[in-house]
């Protein structure tokens, strides 16, 4: 069982998503460490990107400052290892668009992501269809890659990843709440939960359910159906509205820590 | 020489589609729509119908006497100079041809509500246009530093209805615009027609685009042969590529037609402060193809300069790409002061006002003209495409040539 898969199958799991670099690099490790502190199983180390078409104005906003305060790839690859350090047992998950990493060069960046300790990759702008290099890059280097599926994807594309995923290589599977950007409002979190639970049951793969999770109720709405919620925007939030780094430590435990409670619950 | 994409949505190694799952299925129904609609006899009926009543097609083909005299008094190495009218065209440069037939897809679609992005707000104006002529809702997402710089057209907009909304975000220009527009998207996917504004984006769109621009090229071509014979070069300016695209593709077959892009160069490509995307650019993915486009090391992309906001692209459609790559078309560039000369050359010898994206073909004429006139060792025939008129560009062209 890899890292990855003991750490999604000890209990709900829950993921927070970190814009590394946002507000600082060296920030970015501490906020990470404390969001394992406060119960989370897996943090996807979001690599910003200076043109995230998928995210909403709050992760919009973080990626712009994370890149003038240094962030990118190389920043996001050395806060993982920094990470893997401390918590052996943590899921790392590199969270981005494709550029970077197709720019690096997909088997230079893959084997650079299993060396600083990262587990899968997760690429929001990459459908399966055009994934294929990645995957087998990844698949060399022993690293996972996960799928999305959202609210438009029909039955035929969940075929397809059902099909992809025969041969290994995908640990979990991200399911979108709705059809929108991340940090949107109106989620029907009993709904996504439920959809989340139809495509386990019919892919078998563990299936997390991602965008407009911010409190504990949804994590709880969520969580009743699916293995586990993604919480990345009110964690981006907690972070913009924090007036210094103890304050945004403060922030991002306490609302870890109430959306765990919340998973728990479930 | 045979030039066919290879894989659906492939031109070469470049193209594809690199969006968020949501649009997958949304890119999947267009398509198919384009290839049933689009591709069927009611709708060429129909648009062509429209481009002849409306739009004022076909556009002509004219001769620039003076301007050829001028570039080369003595007939050294130019012989002939055509332009392709497309600043005649309804709403004033050739993005109509595309909004038009894409506008006309969406009512065919279903959807109820139509957005765009815009640059120089021609593509804008352009969807607005066909928007109002079908009563369908719009909204345009701009750069708020074009809204600044183009700012006749965004009245315009707001004249016919559309709503424009001012992009803040990155460099406050068309990509920017473009992340923005792809937000909506994907957000309202299920009732909202995206409309592209030029040969870029994800699979279908840069085959779409194409595909409605092709008429520049029919017609121009068909236009040359009746007027003598084809040209020996044709020559567009290169923003996201669809005015290029659309006079290109009639002339590929034709290996005595040499082919040439002009991008902008801004205040010089050694600057950095360009749009120079196949010229300097890399490969790379941005806006849901692979193409060249500017980023750096990390994959961050680059903002573009550019004078003319319709060519301040850091991305170029996959067309050009593959074209550049199989050496069929060369990319050249301009920069904003040869563009400014240029506007100032082509408006005093030929009474018209060139766009500003369309200055940037006419600045590399002459070059064009002499290197290939050496080649082939006889003065040489030369077709502009003039994608756009410079009304819009007015306040510019006052403050930069007073
Ligand atoms: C007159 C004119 N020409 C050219 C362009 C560049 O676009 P494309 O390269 O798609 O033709 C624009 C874009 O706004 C334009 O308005």
């Amino acid at each position: 069982m890899t890292r990855l898969a003991r750490a999604l199958s000890r209990r709900k799991a829950l993921i927070a998503y970190l814009c590394v670099g946002d507000p600082s690099v060296e920030e970015s490790v501490a906020l990470a460490h404390a969001c394992i502190r406060a119960g989370a199983d897996v943090l996807e180390l979001g690599v910003p990107f200076s043109d995230p078409s998928a995210d909403g104005p709050a992760i919009a906003r973080a990626s712009q400052r994370a890149i003038a305060r240094g962030g990118g790839l190389d920043a996001t690859l050395r806060v993982a290892e920094a990470i893997r350090a401390d918590e052996p047992d943590a899921g790392i998950v590199l969270f981005g668009y494709y550029n970077p990493l197709f720019v690096r060069g997909e088997r230079r960046a893959v084997r650079e992501a299993a060396e600083a300790g990262v587990d899968a990759l997760l690429v929001v702008d990459l459908p399966l269809e055009e994934s294929g290099p990645l995957r087998a890059a990844a698949a060399e280097a022993g690293m996972g890659v996960v799928p999305l599926l959202a609210p438009t994807s029909r039955d035929e594309r969940v075929v397809a990843v059902r099909r992809a995923s025969a041969g290994g290589g995908m640990p979990f599977v991200y399911y979108v709440s709705l059809t929108g950007v991340t940090g949107s409002a109106d989620v029907d979190a009993r709904a996504a939960g439920g959809r989340a639970a139809a495509l386990r049951a019919e892919l078998g793969l563990p299936v997390v359910v991602g965008f407009g999770i911010d409190s504990r109720e949804k994590a709880l709405e969520t969580a009743r159906a699916a293995d586990g919620v993604v919480a990345g925007t009110a964690l981006v939030r907690a972070i913009e509205s924090g007036a210094d780094p103890a304050a945004r430590l403060a922030a991002v435990e306490k609302l870890v820590r109430e959306l765990r409670a919340g998973v728990d619950e479930a | 020489m045979v030039v066919l994409a290879q894989r659906p949505g492939y031109y070469g190694r470049f193209g594809g589609r690199f969006v968020a799952e949501t649009l997958v299925p949304a890119l999947d129904e267009l398509s198919a729509a384009f290839e049933q609609i689009v591709r069927g006899e009611s709708f060429q009926q129909e648009w062509r119908s429209l481009l002849a009543s409306y739009v004022g097609r076909p556009t002509p083909l004219g001769q620039a006497h003076h301007l050829a005299r001028e570039v080369d008094p003595n007939g050294a190495f130019l012989s002939h100079l055509w332009l392709k009218r497309e600043d005649l065209c309804h709403t004033g440069a050739h993005k109509i041809n595309n909004a038009l037939g894409q506008v006309l897809l969406a009512r065919a679609m279903g959807k109820s509500r139509v957005i765009a992005e815009t640059g120089a707000g021609q593509h804008g104006v352009a969807t607005a246009t066909a928007c109002a002529l079908f009563g369908l809702p719009c909204e345009v997402y701009m750069g708020a530093e074009d809204v600044a710089r183009q700012a006749p057209n965004v009245g315009r907009m707001h004249l016919l209805g559309a709503k424009v909304v001012p992009v803040e975000s990155g460099s406050r220009t068309l990509k920017d615009a473009m992340n923005e527009a792809l937000r909506d998207w994907v957000t309202n996917v299920r009732t909202t027609y995206y409309c592209i504004g030029s040969a870029a984006g994800p699979h279908p769109y840069p085959e779409i685009v194409a595909t409605l621009q092709s008429v520049i090229g029919e017609e121009a071509r068909a236009q040359c042969l009746a007027r003598g014979g084809l040209p020996d070069a044709a020559i567009a300016c290169v923003g996201g590529g669809s005015n290029a695209i659309g006079l290109f593709r009639a002339f590929v077959q034709d290996e005595g037609v040499a082919l040439f892009g002009v991008e902008a160069a801004g205040e010089g490509v050694a600057t950095g402060k360009h749009a120079a995307t196949l010229g300097a650019g890399r490969v790379g993915v941005l806006h849901g193809s692979k193409s060249y486009l500017l980023c750096d090391a990390d994959g961050q992309i680059q903002e573009a300069h550019s004078i003319s906001a319709g060519l301040d692209y850091p991305g170029v459609g996959p067309e050009h790409a593959w074209l550049k790559e199989t050496g069929r078309a060369l990319y050249l560039s301009a920069t904003d002061d040869e563009a400014l000369q240029a506007v100032r050359r082509v408006t005093r010898t030929e009474g018209i006002l060139p766009a500003l994206e369309t200055a940037h073909a006419f600045a590399r004429i002459e070059d064009v003209a002499r290197g290939l006139a050496e080649d082939l060792g006889r003065p040489v025939s030369i077709l502009v495409g003039v994608s756009g008129r410079g009304d819009k560009d007015l306040a510019t062209l006052l403050r930069r040539l007073s």
